[in-house]
């Protein structure tokens, strides 16, 4: 039976000094990691770990975050999170990339999980973090018209944006399926 | 309207809004557009428990050219909006607009970057139903307060 701190301790011995931050929380591991090193990460999990499933790809922002008495400010403002799951090995896993800044762009793992498409979709929706080589970047959630990131700590709360007409792909958006 | 047009005398006129206006009230088209919490509990309204069909309106349409009743129903995105706005524009004179519950009318609690606050932003509002959801004797209610509308109507009104 493989755990989680198995898993972390099996990537940390592979990628070693490239991890940024490895922590566990009630039994639950992380490791984060920089852009550049993504793919191999997660192709590692996936053929080596048998992690088959990406579950979920997320985005944090932490502008303003408080992380608490005595400690030092944040070195990068977003992380984009990849929630793996092994069905082979029961057992979960999750990879944080941390993005500096919107300058900073990600790879895409669509190409290895068709799911990561709309996913990646998403987190550009919501926080303006760009993937590298992703075939269709586009909004997913907000209409075509919305201008900025919603789910930054910077939009304001109260700022609607109203859509002029319905959308042409409302009823039928056939580019993801040809 | 048509045929009121074609009256001069205003005793007949009078008359001729009544026997119209009780035609009205009495076959109500619902174009039912639900999307949230709410539209399941339209379900409880229209089926036997509750029955809107014993104040005539059970004849829900999904096409909105054969409807003189718009029922909304939950969170309406502002993604949607122009959607809502154009089923609204379809529908032939006369119309009324119910809307139901805490979401259509205000944006309820999704008072966010995604929710329209109201859906009196887009188009016109009848009544309001409070209530998240509303129960469906409060929905009937409404209709019933529509009904009343409906009667204090002049068909000359909707040309
Ligand atoms: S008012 Fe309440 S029940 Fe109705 S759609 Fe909104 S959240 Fe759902």
């Amino acid at each position: 039976m493989m755990t989680e701190a198995d898993v972390a301790a099996k990537v940390q011995e592979r990628f070693g000094g490239r991890i940024l931050a490895a922590n566990a929380f009630r039994g639950q591991s992380v490791v984060t990691i920089a852009p550049k090193d993504l793919r191999e990460v997660l192709l590692f999990l996936r053929d080596t770990l048998a992690f088959e499933w990406l579950i979920d790809v997320g985005g944090v922002d932490y502008l303003g975050y408080d992380d608490g008495p005595g400690k030092d400010e944040r070195e990068w403002r977003f992380e984009v999170v990849y929630a793996m799951l092994s069905m082979a090995n029961n057992v979960r896993f999750r990879v944080k990339v941390a993005v500096a800044d919107e300058s900073v762009t990600v790879p895409s793992v669509w190409d290895l999980w068709a799911i990561a498409n709309w996913e990646e979709r998403e987190v550009w929706d919501m926080y303006g973090i760009v993937f590298e080589h992703h075939p269709n970047l586009r909004r997913i959630l907000c209409h075509d018209e919305f201008v900025g990131h919603a789910l930054r700590k910077d939009y304001p709360i109260t700022r609607r944006q109203k859509l002029s007409a319905p959308s042409e792909n409302i009823l039928c958006d056939r580019s993801e399926i040809a | 309207m048509g045929l009121e047009t074609q009256v001069t005398s205003p005793f007949l006129a009078t008359r001729m809004d009544e026997v119209i206006n009780w035609g009205r009230k009495y076959s109500m088209w619902p174009m039912p557009f639900g999307t949230a919490c709410c539209a399941i509990e339209f379900m409880g309204v229209v089926s036997s428990r509750f029955d809107i069909s014993r104040f005539g309106a059970e004849l829900v349409r999904f096409s909105p050219r054969q409807a003189d009743l718009l029922l909304v129903m939950g969170t309406i995105t502002q993604k949607q909006a122009p959607v809502l706005k154009q089923i609204y524009d379809q529908m032939p004179n006369p119309k009324w607009v119910l809307s139901m519950g805490a979401c259509a009318s205000t944006g309820g609690f999704y008072d966010n970057y995604t929710t329209v606050q109201g859906i009196d932003e887009i188009i016109p509002v009848d009544v309001y139903v409070a209530g998240c959801p509303p129960r469906p004797e409060n929905v009937i209610g409404a209709v019933v307060k529509i009904m009343e509308k409906i009667d204090r109507e002049k068909a000359a009104d909707w040309r």
